[in-house]
């Protein structure tokens, strides 16, 4: 059961516009699975007046991590505060990756995309656990942009990375450097979060090459819970499309259920 | 000191003046991990037409200085799901139940009453013949009073509960429709809704919103809504519902002041979802700390 907190943040990490806020939340931790968000407000006056969400990065025992990238006003006020300051966290929130198939020895390719990483660090520990092999591809606009690349390497996942600008790995998208992970090592399973460009794409090499895929969206929420219905993508289920309200029913949903058509 | 937090509407007694509003509750059911629903003064569920409803393209938010843009576009389930999935839990756990009546013309109004008639545990409608978002242009019944007059009729005649006509801030005059709706028979008024508007991207060059125009709620129209309330308190008889943009217990008091009889919190549900509860608990706090012994002694007091 979801419930807002206002705690402090014991732990912070910069790297120019990422940060990374670590948070003792035992039960929220307790509750929390990888996939899933928190509803965090930027300040304490009504402006910015909305919670923004924010995936769960990690968890150690009762802590729980974030990990963000400043994008407008909400995130750069968040990224202001201190070590010590509290701030007021609502979650654990929405359904997050279905890890219900078997995962023993298979292998698993979690791909990220700039703040889209976020998510993918819990859920590789929770796969790494359950004994399937994991390979991160993280790809960012240059070198700068990939600086939790070390956490997974310190965690001993296996990980490999790309850069737009070549400053860093493989020169090119993420999902160029997928296309040439498959022919090597083909995943049985893929999960991906990133730019929507980017998951598009994604979805389309995951049908192409018939690997189930799970794609976590991304959408303006006003509440975080069900109950401004604003952040609707459209699904397809049983044959049928509509409007469905991402912080229930998603974040995260099969690839060949989202229709991409007519969103940019 | 214990304050009396009960107020009168005259068509039905509230336990405390807090109701949530219309389509920032979702269907109730969704805030009962935060807050106990039986502590409000009650709920209006977002708002009902005969069947579900598809809802607007997104990007359906956009928020703005201390304020909310929505074009939901009135997506829901429709009555039918409603009485099955949703009221028995609204009942079970305690809650004043209001339903936000919609339509697309008056013969689906009239249906959604026929059919809400015929449930058990709902205390009173709210006739939302307010909303800008069904529309392009934003146009709804609530923007004439002959309109208002006809529609609010039409639904008083059918229905067997009280009927609060909901009303749109988007007028010249909101004088001339709230007397336009007490006139057709309502038996209070609930205002404001929320005002029709736009954002835009200067960088694309496109309105932010996928329906290019929205409705605005939150702090930023708290004085419009103000005087609007306080505008129609002073021209009717029947009670009127005070909100737009109350974020706390000092915001709800002003509404009670410039004469509202009962509040509704809309965008801060979502902000907090506990804002209701809260809300209420705060209202308390300020009349104690007054030496008010009753809410309902507040209501009107504004002196000019
Ligand atoms: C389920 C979910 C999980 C997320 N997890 C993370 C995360 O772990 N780390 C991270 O850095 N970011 C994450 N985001 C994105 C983050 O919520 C937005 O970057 C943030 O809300 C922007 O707020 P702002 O006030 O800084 O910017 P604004 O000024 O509000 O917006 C800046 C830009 O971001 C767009 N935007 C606004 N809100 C959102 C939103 N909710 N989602 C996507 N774009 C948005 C706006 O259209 C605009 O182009 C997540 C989003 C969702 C929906
Ligand atoms: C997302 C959203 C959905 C709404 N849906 C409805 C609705 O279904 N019916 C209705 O009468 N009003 C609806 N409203 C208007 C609110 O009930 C309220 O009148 C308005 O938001 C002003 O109050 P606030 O500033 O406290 O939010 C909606 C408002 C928002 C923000
Ligand atoms: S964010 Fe409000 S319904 Fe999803």
């Amino acid at each position: 059961m979801p419930y807002a907190v206002k705690i402090p943040i014991v732990r912070k990490q910069s790297w120019g516009d990422y940060h990374l806020f670590r948070f003792q939340a035992p039960e929220m931790a307790a509750a929390a699975r990888p996939g899933q968000f928190v509803m965090i407000r930027p300040g304490e006056s009504t402006a910015p007046l909305l919670r923004r969400p924010i995936s769960i990065h990690g968890r150690d025992r009762g802590a729980l991590e974030i990990f963000f990238q400043v994008a407008g006003e909400g995130t750069a006020l968040l990224a202001r505060r201190k070590a010590g300051d509290t701030f007021d966290v609502l979650g654990p929130l929405g359904r997050g990756f279905d890890l219900d198939a078997p995962l023993d020895g298979k292998t698993a390719c979690l791909l990220g995309g700039g703040r889209g990483i976020a998510p993918l660090y819990f859920l590789a520990l929770e796969l790494a656990d359950r004994g399937a092999l994991v390979k991160v591809l993280y790809g960012g606009r240059t070198a700068d942009d990939l600086p939790v690349r070390d956490r997974f390497e310190e965690a001993g996942l296996e990980l490999a990375c790309s850069t737009d600008d070549g400053s860093f790995g493989f020169p090119g998208l993420v999902t160029g450097l997928l296309e040439t992970e498959i022919p090597v090592r083909r995943p049985d399973f893929l999960f991906v979060c990133g730019p929507d460009p980017m998951m598009k794409a994604a979805a389309g090499l995951a049908s192409r090459f018939r690997i189930p895929a799970q794609i976590s969206l991304e959408s303006v929420m006003g509440c975080g819970f069900g109950a401004c219905w604003g952040c609707v993508r459209r699904i397809k289920r049983a044959g049928a499309e509509a409007w469905r309200k991402i912080c229930e029913d998603g974040p995260v949903f099969p690839a060949e259920d989202i229709v991409w058509e007519g969103w940019k | 000191m214990t304050v009396d937090l009960a107020v009168d509407l005259g068509f039905l007694k509230l336990r405390n003046p807090v109701l949530a509003a219309s389509g920032t509750f979702g269907y109730g059911t969704e805030f009962a991990p935060f807050l106990d629903l039986s502590s409000l003064g009650g709920i209006v569920v977002k708002g009902l037409y005969y069947g579900p409803r598809e809802g607007n393209p997104p990007p359906r938010l956009v928020e703005t200085a201390s304020g909310l843009l929505n074009a939901i576009g009135l997506q829901g389930i429709g009555v039918e799901a409603f009485a099955a999935e949703i009221l028995p839990e609204l009942r079970r756990r305690g809650a004043e139940v209001w339903v936000n009546v919609c339509g697309e013309d008056e013969d689906e109004y009239l249906r959604v009453i026929s059919f809400l008639d015929g449930l058990d545990g709902i205390a009173a409608y709210e006739l939302n013949i307010s909303c800008p978002n069904v529309r392009r242009n934003g146009l709804c019944p609530a923007l004439r009073p002959d309109w208002t007059y006809d529609l609010v009729r039409a639904a008083k005649e059918r229905s067997r509960r009280p009927l609060v006509a909901k009303l749109s801030p988007n007028v010249t005059d909101i004088v001339e429709i709230a007397r336009a709706a007490e006139r057709a028979g309502a038996d209070g008024l609930s205002l404001v809704n929320t005002f029709l508007a736009m954002a835009v991207d200067p960088e694309t060059r496109r309105p932010r919103l996928g329906n290019v125009f929205g409705g605005l709620s939150g702090p930023a129209i708290k004085p419009i809504a103000l005087r609007m309330v306080y505008q129609a308190a002073s021209a009717v008889r029947v009670p009127v519902i005070g909100m737009g943009g109350i974020m706390s217990g000092r915001d709800a008091v002003e509404f009670l002041i410039a004469g509202a009889r009962a509040v509704e919190v809309g965008t801060a549900n979502f902000v907090d979802p506990a804002a209701a509860a809260r809300i209420v608990r705060e209202i308390e706090a300020f009349c104690r700390e007054k030496g008010i012994a009753r809410v309902s002694d507040l209501v009107g007091t504004i002196t000019i």
